[in-house]
């Protein structure tokens, strides 16, 4: 929980939940676990206050909740989650995915579920059957089978899981979900986590009627809300969004693209095959996927792609000798057994991240630098000069420019056991994983810094969103009633041109930091997907 | 260790001066005397922004995301600070929930229960519910009884007590008005001359029982 991380999340939980719950939140990030009572005290904020915030977050999953350090019988305490703040930053790009995979349905039906937090599966039905309608042409409306079925493979490909029963019950909940021994299950562990539920759920979306029916809308109101009250069957089983399931595919996407830029498009897939087949039967945080032999990965390859079997023993080869090692080969049965180097591959993706943050910073002979101390591992000065091809006067530049970035260390090296500077040897070195968490905290201030210039410019600049909007809701309710364009152009005007020309900047400056910070977050992500990897491998 | 080469001679560094690759004479970057500045003129431009369909259609949803999240019911607002004197158009106006609930309805058995903020209900309606409870458990006909026997004892009876027999038999009559039309004219002309009677009653008897208890003077 570093300042960086607090910050950031605070910024976070400001934008989506309001200044209560960011209160809230950062003090409960900060403090780590602690009780209503204590936390509504430290934050001199109303009881009820700390309470809806309290439940906001718990919604979310951000925030947990379990008996406390006294035990079952004294006040639950309350923890913050960090990393589940954290994906709010990548919510576009969840939902992105969900798109390009599923189509219209499967976005709504991941970007209902993520504003929501937990839903049951009929109102995300109803929810997303209603918005499509909405958007179709007169007539016509989605029914709600459509749905259904978009959720059930989002289910199925583990997209979307059960939420668990509560934790913080103290005795074990008679529910069927629960496992009867771990008391922190986690949803893998649960056998009916991707089950679905049987539900009766028939009928199609609804429009939304315009203001002109307003006495059909009255009374379809009244019958919608009744009908809402029926029970579907599936009260109590909460569906919520597989954050680690959306990250393997992440993770799996920069793999195939990386193969794809070093490689040619067929290496790629061949390597996407791969990843396919093992998507199931891989854990999540394997080393590698199973071992495949060369004829599963020639049947399986798509018919477009009709290559000979020897070709395709030859990419296979091509890729094991590759210096980057995404595949390796395992055995020689079944025409050769190959894996994927899962976090080899998320090393060296860090790596490349690494160089060309150096590269793009301080130029490429610091690259060159940098790269020859991450391969030679420990270089003296001199040593350093000579290999790099670079004069000694810019190459002792770099390098302490390097040093005061802290990207290179300086190792010592005693020879005698007073260290007297004249008989030590220094050398420098680069350490990768240090390096990486430094340069995800960097990420984390970087984002934080944007959020916080944008909303810099929105307040310098609110007087003249107002004045838009307003002109804006003008023109909207003119044109509804019917206005002459001559009246029109005259609303228009009360916007001068050079106004004009600050909002169309304002704008400009706007979007330009949303894309950063997603730009931000896809590095976010691959450093964070290479340091977990390397916590688990121990 | 180290204090062996500190003390001897000024000219003498902490670090070996050969290994390093500083020759003497040669001109050291200046030492800084204040922190780097804030913004720093950068050296090297970034390089522009990824511009794809996909880039755009992420930038839109994110916008999106974050105008809807301010309409949910999640945005909590901070507490609306009290005002100085309470308006008559506070009642038309107010946008803000009047009691301190959240405004959706999470599944309670999956979150602590100490979260619920209870709603308190105003004074009226909780004594309503009781008074009704004590009357219509009577029944209609041990009411009718008991309105005859009150009429006899109109003399005797304390006008307190009157008044609050003639409250809940109003309560009783209110309800009854929907079960019961045939009874409605009847009703009506008791509740009349129930009203008429009390007026009669305080007039005779107010006096009387006030002096009983009085012990300062009246104005």
């Amino acid at each position: 929980m570093t300042s960086q991380e607090v910050r950031l999340c605070g910024l976070l939980l400001q934008e989506h939940f309001g200044e209560v719950v960011e209160k809230v939140g950062t003090h409960l990030l900060r403090s780590g676990a602690l009780s209503l009572r204590a936390l509504a005290h430290e934050t001199n904020t109303p009881l009820d206050l700390v309470k809806k915030s309290l439940c906001v977050l718990v919604q979310h999953g951000m925030c947990v909740f379990g008996s406390g350090r006294r035990g079952p019988g004294g006040p639950t305490e309350y923890r913050c989650l960090v990393e589940r703040i954290l994906y709010t930053l990548r919510f576009p790009r969840y939902i992105y995915t969900a798109k390009s995979l599923y189509g219209d349905t499967g976005e709504l039906i991941v970007e209902e579920v993520l504003q929501r937090g937990e839903m049951t599966m009929s109102s995300v039905v109803k929810t997303v059957a209603d918005r499509l309608t909405h958007n179709m042409e007169d007539g016509r409306s989605m029914d709600y089978s459509e749905v259904i079925s978009a959720f059930s493979s989002l289910v199925d490909t583990h997209f979307l899981q059960r939420c668990l029963a509560a934790c913080g019950k103290g005795n074990a909940a008679t529910s069927s979900e629960k496992t009867p021994n771990s008391s922190a299950a986690t949803p893998e562990s649960l056998t009916d986590c991707y089950k679905l539920p049987q539900i009766n759920l028939r009928g199609r979306g609804k429009r939304r009627r315009s203001s002109g029916d307003s006495d059909v809308d009255q009374r379809g109101g009244k019958r919608a809300k009744l009908e809402n009250k029926e029970l579907c069957g599936d009260e109590g089983v909460f569906w919520q969004v597989n954050f680690e399931r959306f990250h393997l595919h992440f993770r799996d996407q920069a793999i195939i693209s990386a193969v794809a830029s070093k490689m040619d498009q067929t290496s790629s897939e061949i390597v996407r095959t791969m990843l396919r087949i093992s998507e199931m039967t891989t854990q999540p945080n394997a080393a590698y996927t199973q071992p495949l032999s060369a004829n599963e990965i020639f049947r399986a390859l798509p018919a477009s792609y009709n290559i000979s079997r020897s070709t395709l023993d030859q990419y296979l080869t091509l890729l094991v000798d590759d210096p980057m090692e995404f595949v390796g080969k395992s055995g020689d049965s079944g025409g050769g057994m190959y894996v994927v180097n899962l976090h080899k591959a998320l090393a060296n993706l860090a790596r490349a991240t690494l160089e060309s943050v150096v590269q793009e910073r301080f130029g490429s002979r610091s690259a060159r630098i940098f790269r020859l101390l991450l391969r030679k591992r420990h270089l003296e000065q001199k040593q350093v000069e000579d290999f790099a091809m670079i004069p000694a006067k810019e190459a002792k530049d770099m390098l302490y420019t390097l040093l005061s970035e802290n990207l290179v260390q300086l190792q010592e090296i005693p020879k005698t056991p007073d260290h007297a500077p004249s008989r030590t040897f220094y050398l420098y070195t680069v350490n990768q994983l240090p390096t990486a968490r430094m340069l995800l905290q960097h990420c984390y201030k970087t984002v934080g810094n944007l959020i916080e210039r944008r909303l810099f410019e929105t307040r310098e600049n609110k007087r003249h969103l107002e004045k838009s909007q307003r002109i804006e809701a003008i023109l909207a309710s003119l044109q509804v009633s019917g206005a002459e364009p001559a009246q029109l152009t005259e609303v228009e005007e009360m916007i001068t041109a050079p106004e004009r020309q600050q909002l169309e900047a304002l704008k400009h400056h706007i979007n330009k930091m949303d894309s950063s910070e997603n730009q931000v977050d896809e590095t976010i992500f691959l450093l964070e997907s290479y340091i977990s990897s390397t916590k688990t491998s121990h | 260790m180290s204090g062996r080469g500190r003390g001897r001679g000024r000219g003498q560094l902490t670090f070996n001066v050969d290994a390093l690759g500083i020759r003497s004479g040669e001109s050291l970057p200046p030492s800084a005397v204040k922190p780097s500045p804030v913004f720093p003129p950068m050296q090297v431009q970034p390089l522009p922004l990824q511009a794809s369909e996909e880039v755009e259609y992420m930038l839109a949803l994110k916008q999106e995301l974050r105008a809807s999240t301010k309409v949910l019911p999640f945005y909590i607002m901070p507490a609306k600070p009290k005002k100085d004197v309470v308006r008559y158009s506070d009642k038309y106006q107010s946008s803000e929930p009047q009691n301190n609930t959240i405004e959706w309805s999470p599944d309670w058995s999956r979150m602590p229960a100490e979260l619920r903020v209870k709603v308190r209900k105003p004074l009226e309606s909780r004594e309503r519910p009781a008074l009704k409870r004590k009357v219509k458990s009577e029944g209609k006909q041990e009411v009718l009884q008991k309105l005859e026997k009150l009429e006899k004892k109109e003399q005797e009876a304390a006008s307190g007590e009157e008044e609050e027999d003639g409250e809940g038999k109003k309560k009783n009559e209110e309800e009854e008005e929907q079960e019961d039309d045939n009874d409605y004219d009847g009703e009506e002309f008791e509740e009349e001359t129930d009203y008429i009677m009390s007026y009669f009653d305080n007039g005779e008897d107010f006096g009387g029982d006030s002096d009983d208890n009085m012990d300062e003077a009246t104005y």
